[in-house]
């Protein structure tokens, strides 16, 4: 049968991705990264996915493209502003309490995110207080995220999230338009280390406060899912914090025993203190 | 002709498919041999009472999809607002953020694709009324899988744009109106027990 075959092939193409160049999306849940390979498939115009292989293997342009089909995610500044209105009512109030934090943003793809858990901290006094990670396995994902460039068509929806997020300032404050793209200020970058890490087969990432990793774990299969989970355990100090997309949970997890539920509807976990 | 044993049926719909949701699912007995897959364009507000408005009427269980459930039978799975619902072939559900497609998200299209894949030819797959071509793409794929097309007939459907599209792409789907496809979908029950 025809998809027997295909599936056959998509194995092989992960294989190769992986022997050769050192990215692993073997334990990526199927369906998603299937379609992901079939739109690059067919954006390179490969006949087959055979055909896409033998490319990927011979010659070094075709990798860029594939990766950045299976890994670029687009988001928005201040996704899910009650999520973010949680973290800012709830969570600070225990950051607080720390004479110095770490945030790690995993799986940060263009930096949404990180800027907008800065722009947060720092209108809640504690950005200067705070070394912030974000990490990615893709370099095109990364320079994009340090450059803090987006198109400003996006800018209205960010601005009504931050503002539905309990944003104390005003978002214009942050960034500058030219061109038909917002330039978001250096400043905000100026505590943020980008850094190459692979959730699945890189290790403990160092003593954070609180871990934000959304919209990644769904991608992955359920093995996968418990090594990020106990990954992110480990990476977190004692009764720190680790937030999820609106659709992620700890529920089916292995991982459950380490969290309690701290803001179950936000899907915000805080590691057990012993 | 001998066809494959349906596992599955996946809807599709847009404008007006709640309203089509109510007729052809009402009448489905709490012990539904089949599951039921269902993405709608909904506003992407995190919180959607969909799936409780539609239990509201139904005998069988309705309720959001989530991430690496499995599929039961009797039950009816809505794509939460904003995230594409996908099904694997192991039979468990997927959600993913991938880019809209279409301008929606979730997509009738991602939806249908990888019913084609994990079903073959043992899917029904079914487009509502609705104002856009979502759809067409993933009806024809489950019709090169040999899995059994229907469209809502446009001349009847609230909304015609989304079945007339899904029929220009697959002229081969069955075209039926609601009372039809509630008679459809029963029967198919039956089929289904053997």
């Amino acid at each position: 049968m025809n998809d027997v075959l295909e599936d056959l092939e998509i194995r092989l193409l992960l294989e190769a991705l992986y022997e050769r160049y050192h990215y692993d999306f073997r334990s990526y849940a199927q369906a998603s990264i299937k379609r992901r390979l079939r739109q690059v498939r067919e954006k390179l115009g490969f006949p087959s996915f055979s055909a896409m292989l033998e490319g990927l293997l011979h010659d070094t342009t075709v990798l860029p493209h594939v990766l950045g089909y299976l890994t670029v995610q687009v988001s928005e500044m201040f996704r899910d502003p009650t999520y973010f209105r949680a973290i800012r009512e709830k969570v600070i109030p225990h950051l607080r309490t720390y004479p110095s934090l770490k945030v790690w943003v995993a799986g940060c793809s263009t930096g949404e995110e990180v800027h907008s858990l800065a722009i947060l901290f720092r209108e809640e006094g504690l950005e200067q207080r705070t070394m912030f990670y974000a990490t990615d396995i893709s370099q095109d994902a990364l320079k994009a995220a340090s450059s803090g460039i987006y198109g400003l068509d996006r800018i209205k929806l960010f601005t009504q999230n931050h503002q539905r997020s309990g944003g104390k300032s005003s978002l214009s404050d942050y960034y500058s338009a030219a061109y038909g793209m917002a330039s978001f200020d250096k400043t905000l970058r100026e505590r943020v280390v980008f850094a190459d890490h692979s959730l699945v087969t890189d290790a403990v990432f160092g003593e954070m406060h609180l871990i934000s990793c959304r919209n990644v774990l769904i991608y992955f299969d359920r093995t996968l899912q418990d090594r990020t989970l106990k990954l992110f355990g480990d990476s977190l100090v004692r009764k720190g914090f680790l937030g999820l997309g609106a659709k992620e949970s700890l529920r089916f997890s292995n991982q459950m025993g380490s969290f309690l539920d701290f803001d179950k509807e936000e899907r915000i976990y805080q590691k057990r203190g012993s | 002709m001998n066809r494959a044993p349906i596992k599955a049926v996946v809807i599709g719909g847009s404008a007006g498919a709640l309203q089509a949701l109510f007729t052809i699912l009402r009448d489905l007995p709490e012990n539904y041999a089949l599951p039921i897959l269902i993405t709608v364009h909904l506003p992407p507000e995190r919180k959607s009472i969909f799936a409780e408005i539609l239990q509201s009427k139904c005998q069988i269980t309705v309720r959001e999809a989530q991430d690496k459930e499995s599929v039961s039978i009797g039950t009816a799975y809505i794509a939460p607002p904003d995230y594409h619902l996908l099904v694997e072939k192991e039979g468990t559900l997927a959600l993913s953020s991938d880019e809209p497609v279409l301008h929606s998200r979730p997509a009738i299209d991602v939806l249908f694709e990888s019913a084609a894949d994990a079903y073959g030819p043992s899917v029904v797959g079914i487009v509502l009324s609705g104002a856009n071509a979502d759809g067409a793409k993933g009806l024809k794929s489950i019709e090169n899988a040999g899995g059994v097309t229907i469209v809502e007939d446009p001349g009847t459907a609230y909304a015609s744009a989304m079945p007339q599209a899904a029929l220009d792409t697959c002229s081969e789907a069955f075209v039926f109106s609601l009372d039809q496809l509630a008679v459809y979908l029963k029967n198919l029950e039956g089929e289904s027990r053997i």
